[in-house]
């Protein structure tokens, strides 16, 4: 009897708790089924992520700003005052025009030789997977592992482009016997990294080769996107090449490119491992970035106050360019 | 399957082998977690010591701290987590630790590092008393010493002085240059023959401003006054940019502006470059890689001297315990292990006039005489000082070598710039770093 009273009370045990795991799992359900709390849940650990990793270090950037503080010990806030010091320095205005020079040269022209490569890359021709394919390749290979590379081949001393231009314009060319080419001596072949404007140019370069396949593959992908009737029709009308890039092919394009062009001006903006590998900001600060500053001021001098102040100098003028995009594309109707 | 045995009395079975598995993690929980509070015992504890150093450029040294530290864990039975990275890598890692509150127990910071980060650092004044921290070269003990207290032990400092090809001189009959003119003249002889000095001028944390600054102070200019006013722009700084102006036309490679400070090693041993200014590693470096040919046909000589005076910079070194370190008394034990006189004497005579030691009564070492290519370096910390003398070697001396004001200032100069402006443009730069 009080054997099977037990195993009656057992089972009503069970049968209670299932109900309530029952109900509580419906009433998971019934409100993961409401679209606005789903959204909500959805978002939280983007949400957190973005609070963890973004603004919480761009808050207390912006509070170091502010301080006087360096490694070690605690910041007094000082105002302005390391805003101040730094327009003051002849070192962080040379950064700065250094700075947007670098940005929009560079952003320029990986945006028109990858337009260029994506209308070549958009033809049928053999081994088209391949070579696509290819041309990522200076995106995949670590930044630091291909800047050094670029260092060997700049270098003051070494640099393979002047060894090759030194080869060719000293090699007398003659076809029987006729001189085609004089050897016109020795040259020593420009110092890449060693004089300002050079120093520049190769920066500029390095940068141009490894960003350009973000570009040409984005235009790529939207290039295949553009109906191919829109060239019919314009074949139909006698368009020449040129009016059906002009009129067909970049009006279909243009949100895509405006977003690409926008991502790759902040992400140049704040470059930093290139030139940290290949100049350091030398020769006399003509390839000083913000980012190169920043560090410098925070990691090497120790003063991480007015490191933060530099590299804060970098958000206004991203914030413009990036409301400027939005505004042109909610007004073109892309959200 | 073998039944489990059944307890003949209770009438219970004995213990199967999961239920012994569960009886034993939470014995072991509760003796740890319980009884503990968390943490081991302390008798079964083993204290470490984390020591982050760079990889020498000498790397015997690094093996020979290994073995130190194995015999130092036998005798005082604490071990010690000897880390070793890049040189250019430490400052950045010393900064997140210090700022962080966690990291090595023992940071080897170079140049006046120490002043840096000093609020994070601890008060090393036990041990410095403790192993005669007076007797220490005063380069070294402005480096660590920030008002007054010891944020660091000296260990030792590496000399620059010119590395130069014996063979090329002798051919040229060119002798040793003991001043600046001597120097150029002897710099055009060499480049008119396929052979320049190599400098670099380049951001570059040590040869461009070891040789700049010495260039600078041994014709009477420096950055700052023994009172810390900025003083760069003074006819004698004028003086030394205009011989640079004239030398590096006339006697150096010209690549130079972009070298970091790997490069002049590499034009050396590539025979691009006779001369340049460097520690004894090149020659290290062609003995160890048997180019017999570069080896056996160099030397070293003292910077030339100038108008106010013969000087050099020699780069210090030392260890400093962070604040946040619990191991600091273990630490402090391990550092004067390396100190002790014997482990020391090894420690500087592995690294074969490499490194100069942090204070007399080592003059007799037989390193300073077994190899005349290096023999020299032994005169070197007479004549080192340190950025920012004759002023003091603090937070704004190292802001401004952070920003290469004095390299840049030269720089600028080789490329165009007057003496003038050159020295006017350092002194505004200057004035915004040191606030005068």
């Amino acid at each position: 009897m009080a054997e099977t009273t037990a195993k009656t009370a057992a089972t009503t045990r069970e049968s209670a708790s299932r109900t309530a795991e029952k109900s509580r799992t419906s009433w998971i359900t019934t409100q993961l089924e409401n679209e606005r709390v789903l959204g909500y849940v959805l978002l939280t650990p983007a949400f957190l992520l973005i609070i963890v990793f973004i603004a919480y270090p761009f808050a207390l950037g912006t509070w170091m700003a502010l301080t006087d503080k360096v490694v070690g010990q605690p910041g007094n806030f000082i105002g302005l005052a390391n805003f101040a010091k730094l327009l003051d320095s002849d070192i962080f205005r040379t950064a700065a025009w250094n700075t947007v020079f670098f940005t929009v040269v560079a952003t320029a022209i990986k945006a028109a030789l990858g337009m260029w490569l994506a209308v070549l890359l958009n033809r049928k021709f053999s081994l088209s997977r391949v070579t696509r394919a290819a041309v990522l390749l200076p995106f995949i290979v670590p930044t630091v592992l291909s800047t050094l590379v670029w260092l060997w081949m700049l270098d003051g001393t070494f640099s393979v482009f002047n060894w090759i231009l030194r080869w060719l314009w000293d090699m007398e060319i003659s076809v029987f016997g006729l001189v085609i080419k004089e050897d016109f001596g020795y040259i020593r072949g420009p110092n890449w990294l060693g004089e300002p404007s050079w120093a520049m140019g190769s920066i500029i370069m390095a940068n141009v080769w490894r960003g350009l396949p973000f570009f040409a593959i984005s235009f790529l992908a939207a290039l295949q996107t553009v109906p191919s009737e829109l060239y019919d029709a314009a074949d139909i009308d006698g368009a020449s090449g040129w009016r059906k890039f002009w009129h067909v092919t970049l009006p279909m394009i243009k949100p895509v490119a405006i977003v690409v062009v926008v991502f790759s001006f902040v992400v140049t903006f704040a470059d930093f491992q290139l030139v940290y590998v290949l100049t350091r900001g030398g020769p006399h600060n003509s390839t000083h970035l913000l980012a190169t500053l920043a560090y410098q001021l925070s990691m090497h001098a120790g003063n991480l106050g007015e490191g933060a102040a530099a590299a804060l100098f970098m958000v206004p003028l991203l914030f413009v360019v990036i409301v400027l995009q939005l505004t042109y594309l909610r007004r073109i109707g892309v959200d | 399957m073998a039944k489990s045995p059944v307890d003949k009395a209770s009438g219970k079975k004995g213990l199967t082998r999961r239920e012994f598995t569960k009886s034993s993690a939470a014995v072991a929980a509760g003796t740890g977690l319980g009884l503990f509070g968390g943490v081991a015992p302390a008798f079964a504890q083993q204290r470490e010591v984390h020591h982050l150093a760079w990889n020498n450029f000498i790397p015997p040294a690094d093996e020979l701290t290994l073995e130190f530290a194995a015999t130092f864990e036998k005798e005082a039975g604490i071990k010690i987590r000897f880390e070793t990275i890049g040189q250019n890598d430490i400052q950045a890692r010393a900064a997140a630790a210090i700022e962080g509150g966690a990291g090595p127990d023992i940071i080897q910071l170079f140049w006046n590092h120490a002043h840096l980060y000093a609020g994070g650092l601890a008060d090393h004044s036990a041990i410095y008393e403790m192993d005669g921290g007076d007797q220490i070269y005063p380069y070294l003990q402005e480096a660590t010493t920030v008002d007054d207290v010891p944020r660091g032990i000296p260990y030792f400092g590496i000399g620059n002085l010119m590395a130069y090809r014996t063979d090329v001189y002798k051919d040229l009959g060119i002798s040793i240059p003991d001043n600046w003119d001597e120097f150029l003249a002897a710099g055009t002889k060499c480049k008119a023959e396929g052979w320049p000095f190599g400098q670099t001028l380049g951001h570059t944390l040590g040869d461009a401003p070891n040789f700049t600054y010495s260039l600078m102070w041994s014709f009477g200019g420096s950055e700052v006054d023994e009172s810390g006013q900025v003083a760069v722009n003074s006819e004698a700084t004028r003086a030394a940019i205009d011989w640079m102006k004239e030398a590096w036309e006339a006697a150096f490679e010209p690549g130079g502006l972009s070298w970091d400070d790997g490069s002049n090693n590499r034009a050396f041993l590539a025979e691009q470059i006779c001369t340049t200014s460097n520690a004894a590693s090149i020659y290290f470096v062609a003995r160890q890689k048997e180019m017999n040919h570069v080896a056996d046909n160099m030397g070293h000589y003292l910077y030339p001297q100038g108008p106010g005076g013969r000087f050099c910079v020699s780069v210090p070194q030392g260890f400093s315990i962070p604040k946040y370190s619990k191991n600091q008394e273990a630490a402090m034990e391990w550092i004067r292990f390396l100190l002790r006189p014997d482990n020391y004497e090894r420690y500087i005579s592995v690294q074969n006039c490499f490194a100069l030691p942090r204070a007399p009564g080592l003059e007799g070492l037989p390193m300073w005489t077994a190899d005349p290519a290096v023999s020299i370096f032994a005169e070197a910390g007479k004549y080192s000082r340190s950025y920012g003398w004759p002023g003091p070697f603090g937070r704004g001396a190292a802001e401004a070598q952070s920003k290469y004001i004095i390299v840049d200032m030269f720089a600028r100069a080789v490329q165009g710039a007057s003496a003038q402006e050159a020295a006017a443009w350092a002194e505004k730069e200057l004035k915004n770093v040191y606030g005068t």
